[in-house]
């Protein structure tokens, strides 16, 4: 099957989607984009071609009868419990560079108390990695380095209680090594991870147990399905980093631009706010970019600043929005500047605002200052589509809608569930229609 | 990545830049060894830079702007503005006159590496620029130093009146000529000045049709990265000498020969072997950066055939041409047409009939971050500009000489979006119109 690859390396994420010859979303795959953007874009692309294989194995359980009604049920056990073998391997190769790290130099005095150490945490690691996959679990990320992290520090402050080892000597250790596992690409075969993941499920569930040899003749099947990369286009902040040729490089502007078009055919006005940059772009009913406005040489205002606050706070990024629906009072918050965050934030609290009041004000003033970005671009014009990572954030889409009726009348706004894809999804049809047309 | 421009080892230079570097150069020589020689030195600013008549009282003649715009080329302004900060002007200032005075903070040391010595009379033709007349107010403070002033009145209804001209001719007569007189102690020769005259219209003639010769296809100049160096003489210290009217023959013959052999543009890496998009330009370019900014246009394949900056310094497409039968007048003219002394309806009419007659694909705007003068406006201009054209206009925002307002990922990234919007409406214009 011929595919067609749209990879977006943002400063926070890189995305990528897989096309068929209809332009049809085959599969979608997210990273960090830690400080490799060529890694990311391996990894996303990876993780879209997983996806892919996902669609395509559900597709062909569509015709088993024995899944009749429980269909979903089952997709949605299988893809968690891959999701766990992945990260189990992922566990084991930290646990090795961790190991590999604790015999270095400047820690062999200490190395056997440091490794029992970490054969302790990893143990715990592993011994908890069920749960977080369980069905109806939730992660406060999906990336590896997050829910690592996080596991990984909780378990090495416990063991390190009755220790000479300090904690921060763990800590460092794990800083090192996730670096190491980050950047390097698992070899593991899929089919492994597939079938592993598969005897999980069917073992688990009463119900799905007597499929267990019909499941693995078709995985088998998927997996031996062939998706030629016949085409990749590149976009996003990084995209000059990437081995690609010049024809294989489009603007995030251009990319934004025809996947709103894609996601929401009536679009004409698209913004979009990403770790750090936002776009305000006029597209015609072709999707075709009219004019555009992006933030000037500063960051202000962009989804990094939403990243600095909930670090302020030590709260996940996806924990800002809900809390600041919960606001009471308008706090007028002017400065959008990511490096005053921290100090306008400890200013406010000093002053007795709440925390919820306060992070609503935070989001009113990110969104002031894209309602500008708009404005130099030409308005906002019905309909307006609103993507990028900060379009996940529930805050931050009432405020625009708010502010967007309140200037420009009422509208549709359409702020899509993928919409952190908007990029990669522009950029695939770019390559589909390289090709097809 | 280049792909549009055959590649060359060495930096890429017309014989038309040489001569004009030495130019400069012998200028700035003049400049160091004036006082020595007995000679009196005026300083004076591009736009309404009245040079025949400074050539009159046989002043050496210094321009602030291109001292700032050459510290910014050799990567001096950054310490000249950050010096000048030291002394109380603030980050929003007009970075050209933090430059010069942060320059003569720093020893009054010229681009030369010679001393620059201090003027004698500062001329301040007002053309628009309020800036202008705050900066020669702090430099007349440090000198100490006899300023004559002309008012020009503003262009506000898009025409030149009578009354106008007489008002400026009257300040000549009665003011600035004597001023000058009295400064330089030479009397003033109205023959001597028809005579320069004469020579700046044939000079003239020669930049108007190599600014018009980016009419063909390929154009065979760049009209903003190129075009100022071809404005360079005719707006600085050399209108009005044989010299000058000599660079402009040299200049011509040169484009001549690119436009019969249908070559581009050359760039500083070699000929510009494809014109992909042709590119209207409102605003200085930035010159800190000035290289890797031009790069970031000819790696696409794009020529900019007009543009406004090479237009501040005198408007001489429309037909204006200095005479040495009306002198007083027609330097009144010639201050009065100035761009920066145009009404913004002007403008915009003046840049939509480049977009027409140069078929340009697009309107880019490089809005000057420290600019308060032309910067207003700016978005205005461009929605106008957009609406009446058809043709996609793109913002893009640096300075002059400040190198912290140049971000180059930032505006290579927006470059790229616009170019390449551009060609996307260019191809889907082509599908619609073969469907």
């Amino acid at each position: 099957m011929k595919t067609f690859i749209g990879i977006d390396l943002g400063s926070t994420t890189t995305k990528a989607i897989v096309l068929d010859s209809d332009a049809s979303v085959l599969g979608r795959g997210i990273t960090n984009s830690r400080s490799n953007y060529g890694i990311a874009a391996d990894v996303a692309k990876q993780e879209a071609f997983l996806d892919a294989r996902f669609f395509l194995f559900g597709k062909l359980l569509q015709d088993l009868p024995t899944l009749d009604g429980y269909l979903d049920e089952f997709l949605s056990r299988f893809e968690q419990d891959f999701r766990l073998e992945q990260y189990l391997d992922q566990l084991a190769e930290l646990e090795r560079a961790c190991l590999d790290s604790a015999t270095d130099d400047r820690l062999a005095k200490d190395g056997a108390e440091t490794r029992a150490l970490l054969a302790d945490v990893f143990r715990q690691l592993d011994h908890e990695a069920p749960k977080l996959y369980a069905q109806g679990s939730s992660r406060k990320s999906d990336f590896f380095r997050d829910i690592a992290g996080s596991q990984y520090s909780r378990a090495a402050e416990s063991v390190t209680q009755d220790s000479r080892i300090s904690f921060e000597a763990m800590l460092n250790i794990y800083d090192r090594s996730i670096i190491e596992v980050e950047n390097h690409i698992s070899n593991s075969a899929d089919e492994a991870k597939f079938l592993s993941a598969l005897d999980r499920t069917c073992k688990q569930s009463p119900r799905f147990a007597g499929l267990l040899d019909e499941l693995r003749q078709l995985v088998r099947r998927v997996l031996a399905y062939e998706l030629e990369e016949s085409y990749v286009v590149g976009t996003g902040y990084g995209r000059a980093t990437l081995p690609f040729s010049k024809e294989h490089i489009r603007s995030e502007i251009l990319c934004h631009g025809l996947g709103a078009h894609i996601m929401h055919p009536k679009t004409s006005t698209v913004l979009d706010i990403g770790g750090q940059d936002t776009k305000a772009i006029q597209v015609d009913s072709d999707g075709i970019v009219e004019s555009f406005q992006m933030n000037d040489r500063c960051a202000a205002g962009c989804g990094r600043y939403l990243g600095y606050i909930a670090d302020e706070m030590n709260l996940g990024l996806h924990e800002l929005g809900p809390m600041a629906m919960q606001a009471t009072r308008k706090v007028r918050i002017n400065s959008t500047c990511t490096v005053f965050a921290g100090a306008e934030l400890r200013d406010r609290l000093s002053m007795g605002e709440k925390r919820e009041d306060i992070v609503s004000g935070l989001h009113r003033a990110i969104i002031l200052r894209a309602m500008s970005i708009l404005s130099r671009s030409g308005g906002i014009r019905d309909q307006f589509t609103f993507t990028g990572g900060v379009a996940k954030n529930e805050a931050a889409v009432a405020v625009l809608k708010e502010l967007a009726t309140e200037n420009y009348g009422e509208l549709t706004m359409n702020v899509n569930p993928d919409s952190i894809y908007t990029g990669a999804l522009g950029a695939a049809t770019f390559a589909q229609r390289a090709v097809v047309h | 990545m280049n792909t549009a421009v055959t590649n060359s080892a060495e930096v890429q230079k017309e014989d038309s830049m040489l001569l004009q570097k030495a130019m400069i150069s012998a200028n700035y020589d003049a400049l160091s060894t004036a006082h020595e020689e007995g000679r009196k030195i005026s300083s004076t600013f591009v736009p309404g830079n009245l040079n025949e008549l400074l050539m009159c009282f046989d002043l050496v003649r210094n321009l602030p702007e291109i001292n700032a715009l050459q510290a910014g080329m050799r990567k001096k302004s950054g310490g000249y503005i950050m010096e000048a900060e030291r002394s109380g002007h603030s980050e929003d200032v007009c970075t050209y006159v933090k430059s010069d005075l942060g320059m003569m903070a720093k020893g009054q040391v010229g681009p030369n590496g010679k001393p620059l010595p201090t003027p004698d009379v500062l001329l301040l033709s007002y053309t628009g620029c309020f800036t202008f007349m705050k900066w020669f107010e702090l430099v007349r403070d440090e000198y100490d130093c006899e300023t004559a002033m002309l008012h020009v009145p503003y262009q506000a209804d898009g025409e030149i009146t009578d009354n106008m001209r007489d008002f400026v001719v009257m300040q000549l007569k009665e003011h600035v000529i004597p001023t000058l007189e009295r400064v330089s102690g030479v009397k003033f020769d109205i023959d001597r000045l028809r005579e320069y005259l004469r020579e700046s219209a044939k000079a003239e003639e020669n930049l108007v049709w190599v600014l018009q010769s980016a009419k063909n296809r390929p154009s065979p100049i760049d009209a903003y990265f190129g075009g100022v160096y071809y404005c360079g003489p005719i707006f600085t210290a050399f209108r009005g000498s044989k010299q000058t009217t000599e660079y402009y023959e040299a200049l011509r013959t040169e484009v001549e020969e690119r436009l019969e052999q249908g070559l581009g543009p050359v760039t500083p890496e070699g000929v510009l072997d494809e014109e992909r998009i042709r590119l209207v330009v409102e605003g200085p370019p930035n010159w800190t950066h000035f290289r890797d900014f031009w790069k970031m246009f000819y790696d696409e394949g794009v020529v900019v055939v007009a543009s406004s900056y090479t237009k501040v310094g005198g408007v001489y497409d429309f037909g204006f041409r200095h005479d040495p039968d009306h002198p007083l007048e027609s330097l009144a003219d010639y201050c009065l047409g100035c761009y920066t002394n145009h009404s913004l309806p002007s403008r915009v009419n003046m840049l939509c009939n480049y977009m027409d007659e140069y078929e340009a694909d697009g309107f880019l705007v490089n809005s000057i971050k420290s600019c308060n003068s032309f910067s207003a406006g700016q978005l205005l201009m461009l929605r106008e500009i957009e609406e009446r054209t058809g043709k996609p206009a793109g913002f893009i925002e640096t300075d002059l000489v400040d190198p912290r307002y140049f971000s180059p990922a930032n505006v290579k990234n927006r470059l790229e979006s616009y170019f390449q919007m551009i060609e996307q409406k260019k191809a889907h214009g082509d599908a619609k119109t073969a469907a």
